[in-house]
């Protein structure tokens, strides 16, 4: 059964990040996306790590590609790309040597280091005890370790979070007539 | 019947997810247009988010799980920051490619 599970997401997770790399259309890159990305959420699942499951189809599949569609589609940026046009010569070939080189680098590795021994993980006691829980022991244990061991991390996100809007507002909008721009357009005299 | 005997280990998770980044580096250093190249970095992202899941399993430790949900926070924000970016620049050059904004460089 999870043998099943394993080949379908699989099967969704390639597709989906292959169609990204060699959709034309960034719509259907971004909807390639969303395959992919619920392909993850499944084998999250597969990994008995329910809550990130969730939160994976909930903000990148809702929230994230939700973002990238708006961008396409108010800025009006959705002509296809020809693929055929190529800048430099040596960039695929190149390309796809580094993918392929990083795959079987990787992958040697992880097959190399499949035998090697599990080292014991110290936890604290909540977080083991959260784990025992038969219910919702996943969510349990991994709201123990962020709220608990790892709580300075958590604030410091929100910090990061605050930072990301502010920063966004500031780039997105539009200078009131009369305001000083700090960007240089391309027509400025040099 | 060949499901009961095979079943998927962490191995077979940490392939997958070495063939998703490299589908995604291959993605960004082939792609021009900004927007498909950040979509690419959500597929490097989400590559080592699920092999931070097969190892959290593996290991018996939930931090790889909290290590994920910190990912996917900072990805979030990078999401944000970068489409902020590109909502700028395509706003003053529409259809801009990667090539174009050589001039950012000094």
């Amino acid at each position: 059964m999870e043998l099943f599970v394993f080949v379908v997401s699989a099967a969704m997770v390639l597709v989906g990040a292959v169609g990204v790399v060699v959709r034309k259309h960034p719509v259907h890159a971004a909807l390639s996306l969303v395959l992919t990305l619920f392909g993850i959420a499944v084998l999250f699942v597969a990994q008995e790590a329910h809550f990130l499951a969730a939160v994976q189809v909930i903000v990148y599949a809702g929230a994230i590609v939700v973002l990238f569609l708006f961008v396409i589609m108010l800025l009006g940026v959705d002509n296809a790309e020809d693929l055929h046009i190529e800048p430099f010569k040596v960039q695929r070939p190149v390309a796809a040597v580094i993918g392929a080189g990083l795959v079987s680098i990787i992958g040697l590795a992880i097959i190399v280091s499949r035998k090697a021994t599990v080292p014991l993980v110290e936890q604290s006691q909540a977080v083991q005890d959260a784990v025992l829980d038969p219910q919702d022991g996943n969510i349990r244990a991994l709201a123990r370790d962020v709220f608990s061991d790892h709580v300075l991390a958590f604030e410091l996100t929100s910090v990061l979070l605050v930072i990301a809007v502010v920063a966004t507002v500031m780039l997105a909008r539009k200078p009131k007539p009369g305001e000083l721009v700090i960007i240089h357009t391309s027509a400025a005299p040099k | 019947m060949i499901a009961a005997i095979v079943t998927p280990t962490t191995t077979w998770y940490l392939l997958l997810g070495a063939v998703l980044f490299s589908i995604g580096v291959v993605g960004v250093m082939v792609r021009r247009n900004p927007l498909i190249l950040f979509m690419c970095v959500e597929l490097m992202l989400n590559a080592v988010n699920l092999t931070f899941v097969a190892l959290a399993r593996r290991l018996g430790d939930i931090g790889g799980q909290s290590m994920v949900f910190f990912v996917m926070v900072v990805a979030a924000a990078e999401v944000v920051v970068g489409l902020g970016i590109v909502v700028a620049i395509l706003r003053r050059k529409p259809n801009a490619t990667t090539d174009d904004m050589a001039e950012l460089k000094g």
